[in-house]
């Protein structure tokens, strides 16, 4: 193949800077595949959003049965009451709501941006002290507090019953309007506190507010029930 | 013959050991210029093969194919045109033109 001699040196250089170009496209794919990938985004967010609307229809059925269920079996109070303190009924009556939002006020440079975002235990603290002056029934953003219930954060959102939202929070909680408000407004206590930070609070009473059913479900896996108080 | 092969293999091993990584969203330019570098190295080795290789339109073509084709893409980008798949199409296809006649050069031997 003798026959190439003129351009042997100046093709031969263009085929360094060839081989340079095919080695780095290819690591750039290979990471790009490691890294989950665009298209795969996509199909996330499409499996996502298909989720969610079954979910929905899903809880929508939920909420029929257990009607269907508290309206035929017509057992005794007992059931009803039984199933009112479990959460599992929609409840109404006078009490406080309380809306919880991040901080306006602007940052001065070098704070810690986390002082005036509203945390998991800034709204532990809160419902403590409603539970602590006897508020009957809670819930956060319409998610209805039961003893199982977690408030924790994920991410920039708070999650409570395993579903999340984001701020406003609003609290609703069913009780002695007037416990309930002064709890919260004692001096030195948690909504001073956080109004210091300047979270937006806001406090109102109601004769009559409703809180509604706990809309998910739970198993007891590892509990038992002990029959005449002996293990 | 020899040469372009030596050349294509130290190019490959600069690149491995090197720690060159370009990010994601310029790998559509990068590939583009791949591809346009690929055609420059075939037409060249056509012109090679039919003793018209001039060394100064090899290599300004080698560097104008690479850069037109990555502007091409930016102005799709820009406007919302897939001119990506045009770069592509056309350098594909003299690819596979001068791949052709560089197979019936060695085959007419």
């Amino acid at each position: 193949m003798g026959q190439i001699k003129k351009g042997q040196w100046a093709i031969g250089l263009v085929c360094i800077i060839l081989g340079l170009m095919i080695a780095v496209q290819f690591r750039t794919t290979s990471d790009i595949k490691e890294s989950l990938g665009y298209q795969r985004m996509e199909d996330l967010t499409l499996q996502l959003n298909k989720t969610e609307k079954e979910r929905a229809a899903l809880q929508e059925e939920l909420g029929k049965l257990r009607t269907k269920l508290a309206n035929g079996e017509g057992v005794s109070g007992e059931v009803d009451k039984l199933r009112m303190e479990a959460g599992l009924t929609e409840v109404a009556g006078p009490g406080v709501t309380l809306i919880l939002d991040d901080s306006k006020r602007s940052r001065q440079p070098g704070e810690n941006p986390n002082l005036y975002l509203i945390h998991d235990d800034d709204l532990l603290k809160v419902i403590n002290e409603l539970r602590a002056a006897g508020a009957e029934a809670i819930s956060i953003n319409d998610q209805r507090l039961l003893a199982m219930s977690e408030i924790r954060c994920a991410g920039p959102t708070l999650s409570v019953n395993n579903s999340r939202s984001a701020p406003p929070y609003e609290i609703r909680a069913i009780g002695n309007p007037q416990t309930l408000e002064n709890s919260l407004k004692m001096r030195g206590g948690v909504l001073e506190t956080l109004q210091f930070w300047g979270i937006q609070v806001t406090l109102k009473t109601n004769d009559s507010l409703t809180i509604p059913a706990f809309k998910g479900t739970y198993r007891f896996e590892y509990a038992q029930p002990v029959k005449g108080g002996q293990v | 013959m020899t040469l372009p092969i030596i050349g294509l293999a130290l190019g490959l091993l600069i690149g491995i050991l090197s720690p060159i990584s370009i990010p994601p969203a310029y790998a559509k330019y990068m590939s583009v210029a791949l591809l346009a570098s690929l055609d420059s190295v075939f037409g060249g080795l056509r012109s090679a093969l039919d003793d018209k290789f001039d060394n100064m339109i090899f290599i300004t073509g080698f560097f104008s194919n690479a850069l037109l084709a990555a502007l091409l893409v930016l102005v799709g980008d820009k406007l919302g045109l897939d001119l990506y798949f045009v770069a592509l199409l056309a350098f594909g296809m003299r690819i596979f033109q001068n791949l052709a006649i560089i197979r019936r050069h060695f085959i007419k031997r």
